[in-house]
């Protein structure tokens, strides 16, 4: 099955445009909060109906506003796990899951909630009612409703925005194994680098309404190209810069010349270095190696972020943050710091 | 003492929170799911009206549409040869429209308090809009509008301005437990309103506990019990 969706929508002072197609695979859309991300996943479900665009899930159309044709939600077969999971309160787990199966008979549905109760492992929680549920049995409650509807499409709305951070680990893990086996198109929206970075195969980037990147997730991270994409994949120090060399660019918030690996291609104004790619080092006399002031230091559990800035930088120019672990480094700040070649990204500010 | 006010205000009330629990309910979704913003404030204020309104101009209204020589009341009379005005039906026409707003506003309320991600799950599940009416918002939504429905009972037995309008106090036909305090009092029977004062205070006061009562109540499903 392949989803096609190209949809424009003005909406409360925002816009919303954004076109993809995906085959076959877990597609990932990352975005600051109220970049538009549940409102596309809305537009794909039928919650909310576009201004412009065309949907297509295969051989079907869902939305064409062209041709007039907009599909009720209740005939889409897109599945929708909410941030929530909107399990209805008042129902017990059987009861919920039945509401999905309401054009079977009456011990046909009797068996087929059976059936997902035991593919869930939840034999023994039929009876019992949401509210009396743990989080985890929730969201296999709410992937059982959304199952016995067979939906050819699945939309996964942050499913772990609201979660603990143990059982978030644990729900990661249980949801990537169901996805796995789930046959149709997926498609996840998540403000999390890491949901995004360990779901998808493909990630889109979404700024204001507006897709900014596209592609294959491991190569986004490792070149992000455009500075709002490397600040969403977690880069956390920016820097204008200007280039010197074929090779070499002066970073002017920071007063550093820096040596990268491959030629500086055109219309590259910006630097960025993730917090875990500074190196401590003895000597000046190395590469991409500068002195350091440092301006304070927090103590996490496993790593130290250490905050500095670069003695020769502008005074009006943001900290540094370093990221090390614990077990690699004693948290007694050196004076130099280090940046291997490739671990230098070159951005844009803008897109051409 | 005598009983027949009592009897006319139960059964004025009785009929007229029939009427009033499903226009109530009706008016109350119409306007909860209204997209225009607009729209809905003109509707939301005519429907609220008489419940701000003097019940005498309210009673005013009432006795301009549906007097014998009126629209309304000549084609109630020629159609279906019914006397509205200053019959017992007129009773329970202004309890009706008194007692209105409060069921309407209550449900409303209700209806607008039960989360919008749920009736939207239900339609990514297949269910059909009634079905999600009846099934999801309804039960969700009826501690209010239980609450609404016995506060309109409760008005609509203690309904006295507008009655008086269009019903008049006709004893024995229109003469509702209010309307037989005021005659009493009128009258100087001042121990004769005494009783009714007394059944009136107890049938409101039973009537707003019951409503305590029902909404205080924990629901089967908010229960924690069991809980792993």
């Amino acid at each position: 099955m392949s989803l096609d969706i190209s949809v424009a929508r003005k909406w409360k002072g925002f816009e919303l445009e954004v076109s993809f197609s995906s085959q076959n695979e877990i597609l990932g859309i990352l975005g600051a909060s109220g970049c538009g991300k549940s409102m596309t996943l809305k537009c794909i479900a039928g919650i909310v109906t576009p201004e412009k665009g065309r949907i297509t899930v295969g051989e079907r159309v869902l939305f064409d506003a062209a041709a007039k044709i907009c599909v009720k939600p209740q005939e889409r077969r897109v599945g929708y796990l909410f941030q929530q999971y909107a399990l209805f309160p008042h129902m017990t787990v059987e009861e919920n899951i039945g509401c999905a199966l309401s054009h079977l008979a009456k011990n046909q549905r009797r068996k087929k909630i059976e059936w997902l109760l035991n593919r869930f492992q939840m034999e023994n929680l039929g009876r019992r009612y949401p509210g009396q549920l743990s989080g985890g049995q929730q969201q296999r409650v709410a992937l059982a409703r959304i199952l016995a509807y067979e939906p050819e499409v699945l939309l996964l709305d942050e499913p772990f925005s609201a979660l603990d951070f143990h059982l978030k680990e644990q729900l990661q893990l249980e949801l990537r194994d169901f996805i796995q086996e789930y046959s149709g198109d997926v498609v996840l929206v998540t403000h999390s680098r890491e949901e995004a970075y360990r779901f998808c195969s493909q990630l889109i980037i979404l700024e204001e309404g507006k897709c900014i990147a596209q592609g294959d997730t491991r190569s986004l991270f490792q070149n992000p190209g455009l500075l709002t994409v490397a600040r969403l994949t977690g880069c956390k120090n920016f820097s204008q810069a200007r280039q010197t060399g074929p090779c070499t660019i002066f970073a002017e918030d920071w007063g550093i010349e820096l040596t990268v690996e491959q030629e500086i291609p055109e219309g590259i104004d910006y630097v960025g270095i993730r917090a875990h790619h500074f190196l401590p080092a003895a000597e000046e006399k190395m590469p991409n190696c500068f002195p350091i002031a440092v301006r304070s230091i927090m103590e996490g559990p496993f790593e130290w972020n250490i905050l500095f800035r670069s003695p020769e930088g502008k005074r009006a120019s943001e900290d540094i943050w370093w990221t090390v672990g614990k077990d690699k480094y004693g948290g007694q700040a050196p004076s130099y710091l280090q940046v291997l070649p490739e671990n230098i990204l070159l951005l844009r500010s803008a897109a051409r | 003492m005598d009983f027949t006010p009592l009897l006319i205000s139960m059964r004025t009330a009785s009929v007229s929170i029939f009427f009033t629990f499903f226009l109530g309910v009706f008016a109350a979704k119409l306007v909860a799911g209204m997209e225009r913003e607009r729209l809905k404030i003109i509707l939301d204020g005519i429907l609220t009206l008489p419940l701000v309104l003097p019940p005498t101009v309210a009673g005013f209204f009432l006795l301009y549409l549906f007097g014998v020589k009126r629209p309304l009341g000549l084609f109630f009379l020629q159609f279906f040869g019914v006397k509205i005005a200053f019959s017992w039906s007129a009773t329970v026409l202004a309890a009706s429209v008194i007692s209105f707003p409060l069921m309407y506003r209550s449900a409303r309320g209700a209806f607008e308090q039960v989360d919008q991600t749920l009736v939207q799950a239900a339609r990514t599940l297949g269910m059909s809009e009634g079905k999600i009416f009846w099934r999801i918002v309804m039960p969700l939504a009826l501690p209010g509008v239980a609450s609404g429905g016995i506060l309109a009972f409760a008005r609509g037995l203690g309904e006295f301005g507008a009655t008086a309008m269009i019903a008049g106090n006709v004893a024995g036909k229109t003469r509702t437990l209010p309307l037989a305090i005021y005659s009493a009092v009128a009258a100087g029977d001042m121990e004769g309103a005494y009783d009714y004062v007394i059944v009136i205070l107890l049938v409101s006061f039973l009537v707003v506990a019951g409503m305590n009562w029902f909404t205080a109540k924990e629901r089967k499903y908010t229960r924690r019990e069991g809980r792993r």
